[in-house]
């Protein structure tokens, strides 16, 4: 799969107040074409910084950017704007123009493509029928619910048929409902026209509902970063897993763990849930194998781009030789690990 | 008390209003055109703009802020060298429109500048990315994005303009604030005074009525 856009080795360092300020470390990531690529963060983590390189609204102190095989971080002028209408991009706040309507907001960048009148018209039609707000062509934005601008933005941002859309927060300041609409909506920008997507974000639902890539960013580094399945279902940075948890609850918090404990006495355990190939009741089988019966405890199990992970606290009860046995036979099959000694 | 002399007080008013218009108007086209083109240099030349030039902004910044604060009625008298250098003579109405269009001049420039200062960051941006050059930018965005809050400040030195023309009395403008001077001020005139203030109050309201319809128009809320 080609690639749309490569951060090469990228710093950003701000002077504020006479003190510098690293913004992006030596940030590395590949964006392939056809992703779409969540870039995931606190507030300070460097990640709308990174994200506004891609069209040289920043540019890096050190690094490249390249985008569509052409380094944005080094183009000025007219080639920088040829670049730019390649890339669409939406805002947290919208940014619309409060002084046209709709329909001359769509049209903006249309015009700077210099496209003539009659094309612009069908283009803006087919743009707001895309969007569904046809009926609001003659609406200034100011008339416009917050979804609605969005929408307004998407549109706009498509105009010129991009290859690639930047969002930057575009659905932080909408209610979930509203974050529903719209993402749903870029899904089907990535699936109708094959547009690649990166978005940052601090929201691990926006992350979990349409992304299948992902990085984590922290002070302007990238801690981890993969396939969306794999970030959710084995964490490896204590960022990401604190990201995860607060969407996912598969794992029982040291609180919850110590509530456990004051009924269940016996040995504790963590067993990894993935999707398996057979149906093998491993669980129950091995239980039976050794003598050891076992007690479900605590769990959760989810499902992300179809495929299933999850994780249960087990209390396993029986001999300490059996149960050490059980444990064995289970690690065969999956991860498993013991969450201290019986209290 | 005096017999109210209505037939012969008309005329006077008539022509006195018709001045007045005539300053005012004048005066408020042509620095409106020279305010505006100022405040978007301002705009233009400050830092981190597409002009940047800290010359420029200096100058022009230093100069608004030294006329600005002279009282309108020490300025008419001050400038009358170079009226006369201009206008051909210090006195009458068209040595009035100049002293008036010189101080609103400057007036207008700062809210043009002000104006385009407080155009939401995000259009510009917005512009930027989607690949419009920066003069483009400020001709499309800036400029479209400020006018409503530029057409409130523009009612608000038209309505100062009503106000100042009643010093251009002093350099034989006429006017109806000169009327008022003379008659109610100086005769102890009240009927004039009076009818002086009610004509100049529905101009006024009459004015900013407009000012708001036409930014209401220009801003959509």
């Amino acid at each position: 799969m080609s690639t749309a856009i490569s951060f090469e080795s990228v710093s950003k360092t701000f002077s504020v107040d006479g003190r510098q300020v690293d913004a992006l470390r030596d940030v590395d990531l590949t964006v392939a074409r056809g992703d779409i690529f969540g870039i995931v963060g606190y507030s300070g983590a460097g990640k709308s910084t990174l994200l506004r390189t891609v069209n040289a609204l920043e540019r890096p102190t050190s690094g490249r950017v390249v985008v569509d095989g052409l380094e944005v971080s080094a183009l000025t002028g007219r080639q920088l704007g040829l670049v730019r209408r390649r890339v669409g991009m939406i805002f947290q706040q919208f940014n619309l123009l409060q002084s046209r309507n709709v329909y001359k907001n769509i049209a903006y960048p249309l015009g700077l493509a210099g496209l003539s009148r009659d094309r612009t018209i069908d283009r803006v039609e087919e743009l707001l029928d895309f969007v569904g707000l046809t009926d609001k062509a003659l609406a200034y934005p100011s008339h416009l619910s917050g979804g609605q601008k969005q929408r307004v933005g998407i549109a706009r941002a498509l105009a010129n048929s991009p290859d690639i859309l930047i969002c930057d927060e575009a659905t932080s300041a909408l209610d979930p409902q509203t974050t529903g609409e719209v993402l749903d909506l870029l899904r089907r920008v990535n699936a109708e026209f094959g547009v690649t997507i990166l978005l940052v974000t601090h929201e691990m639902d926006v992350i979990r509902s349409i992304t299948n890539k992902v990085a984590v960013m922290q002070n302007g580094q990238v801690v981890e970063s993969g396939t969306t399945y794999d970030l959710f279902a084995k964490p490896q940075h204590p960022t990401s897993q604190r990201f995860v948890s607060s969407v996912l609850h598969h794992h029982a918090s040291d609180g919850a763990l110590e509530r456990i404990r004051r009924v269940h006495h016996g040995r504790i355990v963590q067993i990894h849930v993935e999707n398996r190939e057979s149906n093998d009741p491993f669980l129950s089988r091995i239980a039976r194998q050794h003598g050891v019966d076992f007690n479900v405890v605590y769990g959760g199990v989810s499902e992300l781009q179809s495929r299933l992970f999850g994780n249960l606290t087990v209390e396993l009860l029986g001999d300490d030789g059996a149960v050490d046995a059980a444990i064995r036979d289970i690690r065969a099959t999956t991860s498993i690990e013991e969450v201290g000694a019986r209290a | 008390m005096r017999e109210i002399d209505l037939e012969s007080l008309m005329p006077k008013i008539g022509k006195a209003l018709i001045e007045t218009l005539q300053m005012v108007t004048v005066s408020f086209l042509l620095a409106g055109i020279i305010g505006v083109l100022l405040g978007i240099v301002l705009y233009a030349t400050r830092r981190g703009n597409i002009l940047q030039n800290a010359v420029v902004f200096g100058l022009l910044n230093a100069l608004i802020n030294i006329i600005r604060p002279i009282p309108f009625i020490i300025l008419i008298v001050s400038i009358t060298p170079l009226t006369r250098l201009v206008i051909g003579t210090s006195i009458g109405t068209g040595a009035a429109i100049f002293a008036l269009t010189i101080v609103a001049s400057f007036s207008i420039a700062r809210i043009a500048e002000t104006s385009l200062v407080a155009v939401d960051a995000g259009a510009v941006e917005a512009g930027t990315a989607m690949g419009a050059s920066p003069a483009r930018v400020l001709f499309t965005i800036v400029i479209p994005e400020a006018l409503g809050p530029l057409v409130l400040g523009l009612t608000y030195i038209f309505v100062a303009l009503v106000d100042a023309t009643a010093v251009a009395g002093l350099v034989g403008g006429g006017g109806l604030g000169n009327l008022a001077l003379t008659y109610g001020y100086q005769r102890f005139d009240w009927f004039v005074m009076g009818v002086v203030i009610v004509s100049l109050i529905i101009l006024v309201q009459l004015a900013q009525l407009l000012g708001n319809l036409i930014s209401r128009k220009v801003l959509h809320a």
